[in-house]
């Protein structure tokens, strides 16, 4: 623990447990938000108290950072009602809630490296001379006063944002929260890159933000900061607001069983795991800063799920494996021979196929028609010294499209013009394309309806059922329990834990992911 | 986008056919076939450089020293067939090839394994290449006098009906055609042109694919060089200087965009028709060099205009998808 440098008049309990009831700073109720083909919130409420910090908990796609979005005016909800100070209120820019007193402290800062720490805390609402340019002097002065203020004096106001560590830049952010006055200070995560030291230092921080009155929103996964920090909670589940309370009421398991618990809005696939021996080996993979000593095996027919938080290092591993990362050390073998996959092309050719995350980069080429985004990592087997045979490259996209009941027009198509779930099924197309023996998919069914989302894991259960062996990567739990044999757990670069998914349940893994012992 | 591209080819062929009918009123001969045959000549060279620049410009990159390697590589041979005139042209040509295979390499290398952004790179190589010619020509020029009339008049001899350096243009348009559409260099090219990431985790090699494309623009200015200096009968530092940006408005007329991955043979071949066309015609119709200038210019401006509606759209495709996640 580091000694508290703020002063002394920090009030340490927050104000309702002194007896006196504090009207909400904040309310936003019956918040409704959409995108097409996914609901990102429905009907959610959440108050935020002056002097109190309040979390918001839930899963990856819960729904925190569009709820953020609202609230910092860039994203308009669909319906609700946002109240500040008791009073009806919108906000349509950000420059509305900036107006507002609202300001929001992300887990990469959002600030400019470039510019000087002063024209970072004052960017916007600079102090004017007479002639209307920025009056340097009193800009320096006060942000000198500002930092005073918040105890962080040791920050020179000229010296380049880019020089300063992360901790620093989280106060040079909380400082500008300060300078324009803000009263409702958002965190979203900010602890994620973060030591040990800074997170204290971060944590006195928040003190001293409580102690001005201001109403905090901390974003975490983090459970052992959350009830450091908090006063209150709000959990979300699938864009819903499933709790909400006292922080020294409520338990971990009972949070954890509200961030869980859902109705069942989705059938999986019957199957009968027919496994067989192992397929793809990996012992003490390691990488320089993302994972390190990560072992597993993957056996023939069957669906390894991998579950962990944001940052776990669960898509680096996979990206390794897919020869896209380089490894410091450790040995990956298939079929018993060892490989060492130096390029993407290394690991197709071997059999190994890597399906990214995120569809739109990394996946489809958007401009190209359909055939040739199916064809693109075989182009060396649809070719003949590098002279393509296009009837060839046009049946093997049609074979692979059909199986998989691709909605489209025409294989000319431009593929942007298919919607997500069809060019899902493009991309998964393509890496079926090339004939692996085991097929990577990092979160295959992110940001797609429920339909397609079925579609994509009756197909998975096709494979295995065909002698594939697949690696699902999801931090959707229904899925990794409705769709894995087996599931590793990873936490901070390392594996957790591995289960067989037998009487498996979703709060044994959220437990091993965020670390906290039954 | 198919669709679209044909479309706005034929947005260029119609104004290529609009601006030949407003010169022939006032030059009746113009639009005679004889003479869109003699215009088609003398576009055959920047309809050449524009293809090898059109492929750089697919994968996201540029290519400023096209015209400073056509002028070492003119120079290199001029001067090898000064000293040695029993060397016949088409192994003159070859050595053409190589030369500007070399230079373009040079790009290529700097660009794929040092990682630089390829218009600083070609920046600095437009002036290096410059700088070399003078270097091994100590300033000097090679005259008419001093070339064979071999290395003269291979270009202007005729073959069914139409001079050499037609043919050789057809040739080469002919050759991109079937690379861009037919193998599978050609199709790394457009993929990694839309989508770098996306053709990474696919498996082809970006850098490598960015290392070729500058071997084959150099080629082409190599290529380009012999057929300059053969027409225009004079090697000095100065030829084509400045030209790499009538290469590059070729390609941006024809429909190549600068954000890569999209643009098309025929595109490259029809803006560089276009700029040719105003740069050939006009003079003779009396229409001052600075009109031309401008005319130029708001055919670029126009061309992106057109490009920039065309691509809107698959942005918002992009903007929904980026939304949704």
């Amino acid at each position: 623990m580091l000694d508290n440098p703020y002063p002394a008049h920090v009030v340490r309990d927050p104000p309702h447990e002194r007896g006196g009831k504090v009207a909400p700073r904040l309310t936003l109720s019956g918040i409704s938000k959409s995108f097409p083909g996914v609901r990102a919130l429905h009907n959610v409420s959440l108050s935020l108290y002056p002097g109190q910090v309040t979390a918001l908990i839930g899963e990856n796609g819960a729904g925190k950072s569009t709820l953020v979005k609202i609230m910092t005016g860039i994203y308009q909800p669909d319906a609700g009602e946002i109240s500040i100070d008791g009073l009806a209120t919108t906000l349509p820019s950000a420059h509305a809630a900036f107006g507002h007193g609202i300001t929001a402290i992300h887990q990469e800062t959002v600030l400019f490296d470039d510019l000087s720490v002063a024209e970072n805390i004052f960017l916007g609402h600079a102090p004017r001379t007479r002639f209307g340019t920025i009056d340097w002097r009193t800009m320096r002065k006060n942000a000198r006063e500002v930092l005073e203020t918040m105890r962080a004096g040791h920050i020179d106001a000229d010296a380049r944002l880019k020089d300063l560590g992360i901790a620093n830049k989280h106060l040079v952010a909380v400082a500008r929260a300060m300078s324009i006055d803000a009263r409702i200070v958002i965190m979203d995560e900010p602890t994620a890159a973060l030591s040990m030291k800074e997170i204290e230092e971060l944590f006195l921080l928040i003190e001293f933000l409580k102690s001005e009155g201001k109403a905090v929103l901390f974003i975490s996964h983090k459970f052992d900061e959350i009830y450091r920090i908090a006063d209150r909670y709000t959990v979300f589940r699938d864009g819903e607001m499933v709790g909400e309370g006292l922080l020294k009421d409520t338990g971990q398991n009972e949070i954890v069983r509200m961030m869980v618990g859902r109705n069942v809005d989705h059938i999986f696939p019957q199957r009968e795991p027919k496994i067989g021996a192992p397929v793809l080996s990996v012992s003490g993979l390691s990488h320089p800063t993302e994972f390190d000593d990560i072992g597993f095996e993957l056996r023939k027919g069957e669906i390894l799920g991998f579950y962990g938080l944001v940052g776990a290092g669960r898509s680096e591993v996979m990206q390794a494996i897919a020869g896209i990362t380089r490894t410091s050390r450790g040995t990956i073998s298939l079929d018993g021979n060892s490989i060492a996959p130096k390029s993407a092309a290394d690991s197709i050719e071997a059999g190994i196929v890597y399906v990214p995350e995120e569809r739109g980069k990394q996946g489809v080429v958007i401009g190209l028609p359909i055939f040739q985004n199916v064809s693109l990592p075989s182009l060396a087997r649809t070719s003949k010294s590098g002279v393509l045979k296009l009837a060839e490259e046009f049946s093997l996209a049609r074979s692979y499209t059909e199986r998989l009941d691709l909605r489209a027009s025409s294989l000319s198509q431009d593929v942007g013009t298919l919607s997500g779930g069809n060019q899902q099924k493009v991309v998964i197309a393509k890496w079926l394309a090339t004939t692996p023996k085991v097929i990577i998919l990092d979160e295959p069914t992110k940001g797609i309806d429920i339909g397609s989302k079925a579609a994509v894991h009756g197909f998975m259960a096709e494979l295995v059922a065909q002698g594939l062996s697949v690696i699902m990567v999801s931090s959707e739990l229904p899925e990794i329990l409705g769709m894995s044999d087996r599931v590793v757990v990873m936490r901070e670069g390392r594996i957790a834990a591995t289960y067989d998914n037998k009487g498996l349940d979703a709060e044994t893994l959220v437990r091993t992911a965020a670390g906290i012992a039954a | 986008m198919k669709n679209f591209l044909k479309y706005r080819e034929i947005w260029l062929l119609a104004g290529i056919a609009v601006l030949i009918g407003l010169i022939s009123t006032r030059f009746p001969g113009f639009a005679d076939p004889a003479n869109l045959r003699q215009v088609f000549n003398d576009t055959s060279i920047l309809m050449i450089l524009a293809l090898g620049q059109m492929v750089v410009i697919l994968t996201r990159s540029i290519d400023l020293s096209m015209a400073s390697n056509l002028c070492f590589t003119g120079m290199v041979v001029a001067m090898l067939n000064a000293a040695h005139p029993a060397i016949p042209i088409p192994v003159l040509i070859v050595i053409a090839l190589a030369v500007g295979l070399v230079l373009g390499a040079i790009n290529g290398f700097l660009v794929w394994r040092l990682n630089i952004p390829s218009i600083v790179v070609t920046l600095g190589t437009l002036t290096i290449y410059r700088g070399a010619t003078f270097v091994v020509s100590g300033g000097a020029w090679v005259n008419a006098d001093q070339m064979s009339p071999d290395f003269i008049n291979f270009q202007r001899a005729a073959f069914l009906g139409l001079p050499m350096l037609s043919w050789i243009a057809l040739l080469v348009i002919a050759l991109f055609f079937l690379a861009m559409t037919r193998t599978q260099v050609g199709r790394s090219i457009y993929a990694i042109g839309v989508n770098p990431t996306a053709s990474v985790y696919a498996g082809i090699d970006v850098g490598r694919t960015k290392f070729i494309v500058f071997c084959i623009s150099g080629m082409i200015g190599g290529l380009a060089g012999y057929l300059w200096i053969s027409r225009y009968v004079i090697a000095s530092v100065e030829v084509a200087n400045g030209y790499e940006l009538n290469i590059i408005a070729a390609c941006v007329i024809g429909g190549i965009s600068i954000a890569g991955g999209i643009g098309s043979v025929g595109g490259a071949v029809l803006g560089a028709l276009f700029l040719g066309i105003i740069s050939n015609a006009l003079p003779v119709i009396n229409i001052s060099p600075f009109w031309q200038m401008a005319i130029s210019g708001s055919a670029i401006i126009l061309a992106v205009v057109l490009n920039a509606r065309g691509e809107r759209r698959q942005g918002r495709i992009i903007l929904r998808n980026a939304e949704a996640a």
